[in-house]
């Protein structure tokens, strides 16, 4: 292996692992700040307990997702010099502006909202972990324009002098039109990763019939959080489709392995090709829904990976410009296909909960409790598919990724910092998944567990009192 | 005054913000074994920092991320050139973030321990190696025509940057050590200033070497207002520390981390990145980005840093209260779920 393919692993493996995370905080501290403000509103202590047992897991998942992101943040620097000199003034501004704006936000609300139960009035501490969310949010937008800017570079020109790109129009790369679809689609994504987590850990206790009172209510949130975020995943993946058929025509022929340019183009559901890649053997299609997916219209014409090869080299000169089609082929259909599940499973279970039923029949719960686990796997077969689909370039049309990695690291310091990293991260999992299966059964806290002490005669008291929450 | 010059001064503000704040967190980390005997003594002192470590490491984060947009040739050279040492700040990072999070979550003795160990090592190794680090970005490090590093591991702990990553540990021990003095009560608020007494001398003279040695290197005749002014915060924390006035103290040691940090950058200007070399250095100008980049982020930086700090300030006073082992509440229940 040389130094490039070190570093792509490394960060492959790295954001896959570190997008686990990040739905998750971002779904699940919106539903933690809902049911605290159902809690405000009514009254009931069902939410106050709802909201300290999904904010106890929704912290052991925020503290992976924080720490796995420092490496994100400096690994751009470390394997992939040559890629920061080059867009460092595009790239940077959006990292260093998602720092400034959402980290801190996102940190030291955070901090106030777990330490804070009693030193905040209830409604500014609920107003800490709404900041959070918040703070979620604009951390993604931000780190997306970064992202659609290598997918669909705008507003910057290359200096001849310098040969680096410099950036011309910030608002084009904040309102790039690859943005303004692919966030939509990623919250709408982590939506559903918080509902159907929080949906699938309450199956589990409700199967066992414990908890009713909180895990029902739950259940019911999350289903229909995640029901109305499936169908914002599809919209917006449908209008993402259209635009990538535009801007790179290479990805959605290698999502298809459609080798030959087709009007109509139909979708396959199973192709297998030549080892090399070339050609296709043989496959299952559906006839005309490849060219409706790609074009809006049920005639139009799709370019094939051949046709679009001999323009690329046409256009960019001799070169490979073909991603890797199976994973691009698999990876596409496997998001397209959690996708639909998840759309599914949460109606499916919306219908089998409706006017206060509760299913007998075990099979459901066990769904429902595996569900949890295609979020995961559709959000990271997602991600996989339109970065690799995007190779052989670092920035479509602009910089290749054989031209971005650092001269001057060895690989085998970069081995030893994938192998760390990932032996680290490996670890951690375990460690990680233990915690939150132990915390996920335990169950909520009982109703006098999270009532507040009596209010103390004095002030002497009230010093004297241990903290409501520590380490 | 030029935006390359701006710039330089708000990274240099970031890194100073960044040490002072998790300067004390790190020698809490480092103080645990040293000041919490037992478990609720190691709970008293991680609570001190408990809600505010992690808005004070995005301090890091931010530098370096302002560093990438303001100046992408200095971060694509520090990053892959000081790459070892900082993969190992990386791996420590993560290593402590997890444990803060994760020590109290089991009721097992082996398993805090584990953690505590994590974070014992997780603030030193930082601690040390951020004054390797900007040791040798003052001292000046081979790069090559492209800026590219050239030298090897060897080359970044030489004598000179091995003395900085004394002086940080060191101060960010006796940082830790006044902060807790000044955010704990009882038995271990008095340990913490014992330990203060002696750190405070092991700062003044590792610190005193390494500031003088920079001078002498490659200081400027202001350097010596600043480095003076950094030997007069540490003379003060040790005035203040025999007297019991923890919060002077505690300024001391902050002015003292602020005008040591301001000395390496005020040596360092206009150059970011020295080459020992001849050729290859990166300086303000020639590592920038455009100015209409910059011209954004100083927008974005004026209006956000103020809020920032205002919201930063208000946390620490909303967790203003000292506490003491009476405040430590018991380890959560162990609710074992019923299959």
């Amino acid at each position: 292996m040389d130094s490039v393919d070190i570093a792509r692993w490394q960060f492959g493996i790295t954001t896959v692992y570190h997008f686990f995370f990040v739905p998750l905080t971002i779904g699940l501290s919106a539903l933690v700040a809902g049911l605290e403000t159902a809690w405000l509103r009514t009254g009931k202590t069902r939410y106050l307990r709802a909201t300290k047992f999904w904010g106890k897991l929704f912290l052991i998942n925020f503290a992976m997702g924080i720490v796995t992101g420092i490496v994100q943040e400096f690994q751009f620097g470390m394997n992939w010099s040559d890629y920061s000199r080059f867009v460092g003034d595009i790239f940077g501004a959006p990292l260093a502006i998602e720092g400034l704006l959402a980290f801190f936000v996102e940190s030291t609300f955070l901090g106030l909202w777990i330490f804070g139960w009693d030193r905040l009035n209830a409604k500014l501490h609920n107003a800490c972990i709404w900041l959070v969310h918040i703070g979620t949010l604009l951390s993604a937008y931000f780190i997306l324009a970064a992202n659609s800017w290598m997918q669909h570079p705008v507003g910057y020109r290359v200096d001849h002098e310098t040969g680096r790109a410099v950036l011309t129009d910030f608002w084009a790369v904040l309102t790039n039109s690859t943005q303004l679809v692919a966030f939509p689609h990623t919250i709408t994504a982590a939506f559903v990763t918080g509902g159907l987590f929080m949906a699938g850990v309450s199956a589990w206790h409700l199967a066992r019939r414990k908890n009713i009172e909180v895990f029902r209510p739950s259940l019911k949130l999350a289903l229909v959080v995640t029901a109305i975020a499936s169908i914002g995943v599809a919209i917006t993946g449908d209008v993402q489709g259209k635009v990538m058929t535009d801007q790179q025509p290479m990805k959605m022929a290698a999502a298809e392995a459609l080798y030959e340019t087709e009007q109509p183009a139909s979708f396959s559901l199973f192709t297998v090709g030549t080892l090399d890649g070339d050609e296709e053997i043989f496959g299952i299609k559906v006839p005309r829904v490849l060219s409706f997916l790609a074009t809006g219209t049920f005639d139009g014409e799709v370019k094939g990976i051949n046709d679009v090869q001999a323009a690329e080299e046409a256009r960019y000169g001799p070169g490979d410009y073909r991603p890797n089609i199976p994973v691009a082929y698999w990876n596409f259909r496997i998001m397209v296909g959690v996708g639909i599940l998840t759309a599914l499973v949460s109606l499916a279970g919306l219908w089998l909960l409706r006017r206060g039923r509760l299913p007998a029949n075990p099979w459901v719960y066990r769904i429902g409790v595996l569900s949890l686990a295609l979020p995961f796997i559709g959000n990271s077969a997602g991600w996989i598919f339109t970065e690799m689909g995007r190779q052989p370039w670092s920035v479509f049309g602009v910089l290749k990724t054989s031209a971005s990695v650092s001269p001057g690291v060895s690989p085998a310091s970069m081995l030893i910092s994938v192998i760390s990293l990932t032996a680290l991260y490996g670890v951690l999992m375990v460690i990680e998944a233990g915690l939150m299966l132990k915390y996920a059964k335990a169950g909520p806290p009982s109703e006098d567990e999270v009532l507040p002490p009596p209010p103390s005669d004095s002030d002497s008291d009230s010093d004297e009192r241990s903290l409501a929450f520590a380490y | 005054m030029e935006l390359t010059t701006v710039w330089f001064i708000v990274i240099a503000f970031l890194w100073t913000s960044y040490f002072f704040l998790e300067g004390f967190d790190f020698g809490v980390g480092m103080l645990l074994p040293v000041l919490g005997r037992d478990d609720v003594e190691r709970r008293v002192l991680i609570n001190t920092i408990g809600p505010v470590w992690d808005g004070n490491e995005v301090w890091f984060i931010v530098a370096g991320a302002a560093t990438f947009a303001a100046f992408p040739e200095w971060y694509a050279t520090l990053f892959s050139g000081f790459y070892l040492p900082l993969l190992a700040i990386l791996l420590a990072l993560i290593v402590r973030g997890v444990a803060f999070e994760y020590r109290g979550k089991k009721d097992d003795p082996r398993w805090r321990a584990r953690w505590d160990r994590a974070i014992f090592w997780g603030s030193l190794l930082p601690a040390f190696l951020w004054g390797v680090a900007f040791a040798n970005i003052v001292r000046g490090v081979p790069l090559d025509a492209s800026h590219e590093y050239a030298g090897t591991l060897g080359d970044l702990l030489n004598p000179y940057a091995l003395l900085g990553g004394l002086t940080t540990t060191i101060l960010f021990v006796l940082h830790g050590a006044v902060f807790l003095a000044l955010k704990t009560s009882g038995d271990v608020r008095v340990q913490a200033r014992r330990v203060a007494t002696v750190a405070v001398a092991a700062a003044v003279a590792a610190g005193g070497a390494f500031l003088l040695i920079t001078q002498v290197q490659h200081g400027k005749p202001v350097t010596w207002l600043t480095a003076g002014g950094a030997a007069a915060g540490l003379l003060l924390t040790a005035a203040a520390n025999r007297r019991g006035r923890e919060g002077w103290a505690f300024a001391g040691t902050g002015a003292a981390i602020v005008l040591a940090v301001a000395t390496l950058f005020t040596a360092l200007f206009p150059d970011v990145m020295p080459s020992t070399l001849g050729s290859g250095g990166l300086t303000t100008e020639n590592a920038a980005s455009s100015g209409y980049t910059l011209k954004i982020m100083t927008w974005v930086a004026a209006v956000f840093t103020p809020i920032v700090l205002v919201y930063q300030g208000w946390t620490y006073w909303v967790f203003r209260k000292r506490i003491s082992t009476s405040h430590i509440p018991a380890a959560p229940k162990q609710t074992e779920p019923v299959p």
